[in-house]
Formats: C-alpha cells, structure tokens, sequence
C-alpha cells in the first residue's frame, strides 16, 4: 500500500508528519506528478522532506519502497493491493490494453474478453505486455521504460498520479535515488567550517551591557504620557554575548587524520567573532603541567597559569581522541613528550579542570563505537563528550549553554 | 492543470528541473516554498526570476537581526501620531492614517498575485517564522487598532530564501515545500555561464571551469568559490583580454575567486592543475 512510503520514510528517520502526507496527497489528486515516476520523485521530496541532511534518507527510502519493483512478482503485488485502493485502475489498465500499439500484441480472443476480464486477469495482461515491450525498445536496462511508448497513466500510487513505465528518455528517478549524491549533506557526518560556524552562534548567552545607546520605546512612551506629553526619550544599553571560549586542542600524534578537522573548529571559532571572548591552546595526547601556544608545541605556558587566568565562567571545548596508553593518563612523568616533566598525573589534571570550569565538554573525532577503549571511558566519566559531527557539536553547545 | 507547470526559469535564469518542479508545486498548493543551498547558488535570484517569468510584481522583504513578525504586517506610527496631537494640523482621530503596511501586508492588500520574497529568514529571532505561521497560513491578519481585517485578495506566490544560520521551528517548517539548490555541475555551470558571457570563447570557458572545479575540490579552503565568484572572475578575465594559454599556466585574478587571505596564501602549493 501506498501509506508504506510513508512508514518506511518514518523508519529511516526522515521526520514526516501526517500534514505533510496530506499536502502530498492533495498535490497528487490535482495531477501534479505529471505521470512520472521522475516527477514524482521531486515532489515528494519537495513535499515530504526540509532539510537537505535528510536527502540521503528520502533516497534510501525511495529505494526501499520502489526498488523492489524491479521483481515482477513484488510488482504484480504491488500493483494489486494499489489497484484495491484505487478501484478506477481498472479503468486506465482498460484503456492501456485498448491502445492501438498494445493492441497488436493481444490476440482478438483477448481483445474481445477484456472488458469482462477480472482485474487480476488484467494485471497479468499488462504486466506480459510490459515485459514484452521492454525486450522490444530498451534492451532491459531501464525499469520498465519503455522509451516513452507506454502510455500507461495512471496506474502506479494514485489515480491521478504517476506513470508505471515510461520514465522518460533519461535517467530514472530510482537510479538518482541509487546514486545516493546527497550522502555528505547528512548532519551525522563531519563538519565544514561554515557548519561548525552555524552550531557555535548558537553558543551565546546575551545580557545588556556597555554604553546605553538603545532607544526604550515603551520606556520613552510611558514617561512621555507621564510628563503629559513633553517627549522625554529612554535609552538602554544593547545586548551582548557575554560567552568567553577556551578551545584546547590535542595536536600530533594519534590525532594527524583529524588535523583538517580540528583546524576547521578552529577556524570556525576564531572567525566567529561573536564570542566576547577566544583563547586556545594546544596540548600533546593528555594535558600535563604545560599547554603550548602553538601547534608545533615549542611555546609553553603553564596549567597552573592557565587555570588561574581563565576563571570559571570560561566555556571550554577540549578537542581530542582521549587515546592514549594507559600510562599517560594515570603515571606520574607519564606524559609522552619526555621533556614535558610533569610532576602531576594527566587525569588529576583533568578533574582540575572540570573542578575549575563550570562548563566544560570533550569533543572527540573518533566515532562513537570505538568509546569504551580504556581511557576513552575514564576520561568520558570526567567530561560529557560528543562526537565531533554537527550533531555531537550541537549537543555539545547545548551542554555549553546549559544551567550547572 | 492548466495553469501547472508554469516556471520554466528565465532568459537569465536556468533553473534546474527539480527546481522548476519545487516552485510549481508551491504555487499551485499555495504555500511557501523555502529555498536553501550553498551561498552563491542564486536562491534570492530565484524570486526576482519567478516574477520575471511569471510577469508579477515582486515584493522584497529583507530580514535582518531585529525583523519582527509585527513590521511585516502593518506599523502603528504612534510617534507620529503624538507629534501630530501636539504640532501638527492632521485630524488624529483618525488612526488608518497612521496604520502603515509591511512588506506581507503589502502582498495582501494587492490588487494582482504577486510574488513575495522573505530573504534570508534565518537572520532573524528564533520565534520569528512562527510568528508568521498564521498570517501565511490564512493569508490573513487583524488590525486592532482599526478593527480591520487585511485579507490576501490573490494569495501571494512565497519564496523565502534560508542560509540555515539558524534551525527553522518544525511547525513553521511542516506548512513549507523545500528545495535544496544544489551546487551546478559542469555542464550545468556552462549553460548558466553562457546566459550571462553569450560569445566567451569556449577553450577560455573550459580552461576557466577546469580551474574552477579544481579549486572546489580543494579540501582545505576556508570558503569555495560559488557561482557568482565564477561569474566575476570571468567577467574579469574577458575584460583582461586573458588568452586560454595564459589562464593554463597560471591562475589570472585569483582575487575574484577567493576572498580569504588564508586560502590565498594556501594557493601556491596546491596548485598544480
């Protein structure tokens, strides 16, 4: 049945609702498919779907749906439990068969019977004559196009919607749904800097501050009235983002596949302008007694500085695998760069800083199912981490502004 | 239908099939059709060119940080008002005269369909697009003041154009038809080049594209060239009198297409067409 569409769109995680099935409906009924499988493709997406991240999901859906066509035997099905549906099917398969063109391969004893003919008798018919016609003009390559020859209307979702064959000389839409061209706009997937950029303007908490500059109308109004009359005007001061943002990134190492990645949150951020305040720092695999200044690591600063400069309101993203041997993260000196002597361990370091910041995340560019690695887990149970995709750093913003 | 399938694009417009098929949809169900895609793909474009093709009056709405829902609808000009209590020789009894319509009460109040553009939604509050949910869905709103209601005497054809700076509430979102604009591909680019730069010669056009792809495909630059970068740069070159040879060898104008120091600097190295 036709509403399966819409449960297999649903299962796949596209976000469909009833209104939007109706509008579907309502565009169909007014004939608006144009009797094409094309067509209707890109109508129903245009209806159904509202954001590009879930192309990807409408064309898996799509396939899911009509691809089993392909079978003759899913198709014959299909077509019956439309045909129930819509009993004015019969009409138009009526009409198909009596096509001159289709005629000539039905024998006159067909021909005679096909007004009484059951609809399944029908079916079968058309579906022989299709078969026939794809050998004949398309070499069987395409799914039952038949090169524009079959006119047969009507027949696939809805009685006033949508051409079974005849997909038109070009491409069909179950090849652009196979082709799966809208995979990298999925929001589970990693980011670019213009989307890293979106999902960090939503970090801000605003409250007035600076000169008062900003005309109060209502203020102005109401002390107007009460000086009955004599304009008197009220100015306030302008919201700003009072957000200040402390970036650490892990460099080197293990985290060389994800260099692009971290310079892109970087970049993102640092271009971002609207924070009140940026600062970051680098760090090698764990932060021990020094964070450097630069990506190469040659200028140190010191935790302890750090931790006494930035104060609490400080919103702070930690960016790295949390993979490391265990060593690093629990011995004293257990720091991977020997000549970082660190005298504290780097998960007592750690909790310093989740001790220190009232809000502080881990943003982590390994996927998910690797995270109960050994010290993935223990510094999971130190900071709330995310995945490093539009979805993770979403969550991660939220967390960032959220109450502590 | 007789009067489907009426957007075709314009003379200076090539719009793409699943386009087309996006803005008929809106019009004859009569709702807004939102628009996204890369900066540059030509979604506010696309407005100017419905009214062109169509042969309407378009209506601009720009949104900025501090639209309200309220401005597009009417404004109750109490200043004014007050000021004419006191100096003016207006009678201020009469408040429809400082009732003044917005860019939606505009469209309403038209004598003919028009075609009205809500640029760049996303700029704008939160709340904003469900403020409006009502008024675009009745194409309709009350007065107060007045006691009038403004009711669409053609329901105007919507476009409202998003950069996604912001997620669009799901309700406002449920009444939309969306199309996503996607980035053209070549043949596509040479079709929409071709409309604006008629006689380009054509081993300048396909020197110019190959670069321009290339450029694209570089992962590491902080902002893609789009088409209207593409379109510059060619104006550019043909204004230049840059032969196709020297376009091979090094890459003329490069300032037109990338517009951040950082990938400018990035160049050098990378490129190695």
């Amino acid at each position: 049945m036709f509403i399966d569409f819409f449960y297999i769109l649903r299962k796949n995680g596209v976000p469909v609702s009833i209104t939007e099935w109706m509008a579907l409906t309502e565009a169909l009924s007014k004939g608006l498919a144009d009797s094409s499988i094309e067509t209707f493709y890109y109508l129903a997406r245009s209806i159904l779907v509202k954001s590009e991240s879930y192309y990807d999901h409408y064309d898996l859906s799509f396939e899911e749906y009509f691809g089993g066509l392909n079978d003759e035997g899913m198709m014959q099905k299909k077509l019956s439990s439309i045909c129930e549906e819509f009993p004015e099917i019969r009409d138009e398969l009526l009409k198909w068969l009596n096509d001159p063109i289709n005629r000539m391969s039905l024998s006159e004893e067909e021909v005679r019977r096909l007004s009484e003919m059951e609809l399944e008798e029908l079916i079968e018919l058309f579906l022989e004559r299709l078969a026939e016609q794809r050998e004949r003009h398309d070499g069987g390559d395409r799914w039952i196009g038949t090169g524009g020859r079959s006119p047969f209307g009507n027949a696939g979702i809805n009685p006033a919607g949508i051409r079974v064959g005849g997909v038109g000389g070009r491409r069909s839409a179950l090849k652009v749904a196979h082709q799966r061209k809208y995979r990298n706009l999925r929001n589970d997937l990693t980011l670019d800097v213009r989307q890293i950029k979106v999902a960090l303007k939503r970090l801000r908490l605003l409250s007035r501050s600076g000169p008062e500059e900003e005309l109060d109308l209502d203020a102005t109004i109401e002390k107007t009235c009460k000086n009955a009359g004599e304009i008197d005007l009220v100015f306030s001061k302008g919201r700003k983002n009072i957000i200040k943002l402390l970036l650490l990134m892990d460099v080197g190492g293990s985290m060389n596949p994800y260099a692009l990645l971290s310079s892109r949150l970087f970049s993102a951020a640092n271009s971002s302008g609207h924070f009140k305040d940026f600062k970051y720092f680098y760090f090698h695999n764990c932060i021990y007694d020094h964070v450097y200044t630069d990506i190469a690591r040659r200028e140190r600063f010191k935790t302890d500085e750090l931790l006494r400069r930035f104060g609490r309101e400080y919103r702070v993203i930690i960016v790295g695998d949390a993979w490391m041997a265990p060593s690093e993260l629990l011995n004293r000196y257990g720091a991977i760069d020997y000549d970082d002597v660190c005298e504290t361990t780097g998960i007592e370091r750690l909790l310093q800083f989740r001790e220190h910041f009232d809000h502080i995340v881990w943003l982590n560019p390994e996927k998910q199912n690797i995270w109960d690695r050994t010290t993935i887990r223990m510094i999971r149970d130190i900071f709330p981490m995310f995945e490093l995709t539009i979805d993770g750093l979403e969550g991660a913003v939220r967390e960032l502004v959220g109450r502590r | 239908m007789k009067d489907f399938n009426k957007f075709l694009g314009t003379a200076k417009y090539i719009a793409s099939e699943p386009l087309q098929n996006a803005v008929n949809v809106a019009i004859a169900l009569g709702r807004p059709l939102l628009v996204k895609g890369e900066p540059g793909t030509g979604k506010t474009l696309l407005a100017h060119n419905i009214a062109r093709g169509l042969g309407k009056k378009l209506i601009v709405w720009n949104i900025k940080s501090t639209t309200k829902a309220q401005d597009g609808l009417y404004i109750y000009d109490t200043v004014q008002r007050l000021n004419d209590s006191r100096f003016g020789d207006r009678d201020v009894s009469d408040i429809r005269q400082y009732i003044k319509y917005g860019k939606l009460g505009e469209a309403f109040a038209s004598d003919e369909q028009v075609v009205l553009l809500i640029d760049e939604i996303d700029k704008a509050d939160l709340e904003f697009p469900n403020d409006l949910l009502n008024e675009l869905d009745e194409m309709s709103f009350h007065i107060p003041e007045t006691g009038e209601t403004i009711r669409a005497k053609h329901r105007p054809i919507v476009i409202i154009t998003s950069n996604s700076e912001k997620e669009l509430p799901d309700a406002f979102l449920r009444r939309c038809i969306f199309h996503y604009i996607e980035f053209p591909d070549r043949q596509m680019m040479e079709e929409i080049v071709k409309v604006h730069y008629p006689d380009i010669d054509k081993r300048l056009l396909h020197e110019a594209l190959k670069k321009f792809y290339h450029l694209r495909k570089i992962e590491s630059l902080k902002k893609k060239p789009s088409t209207s970068e593409l379109l510059d740069w060619l104006q550019a070159l043909i204004a230049g009198g840059i032969s196709y040879r020297k376009l091979r060898s090094e890459l003329v104008f490069a300032g037109a297409l990338l517009k951040n120091e950082a990938d400018f600097m990035h160049l050098p190295r990378n490129e190695a067409v």
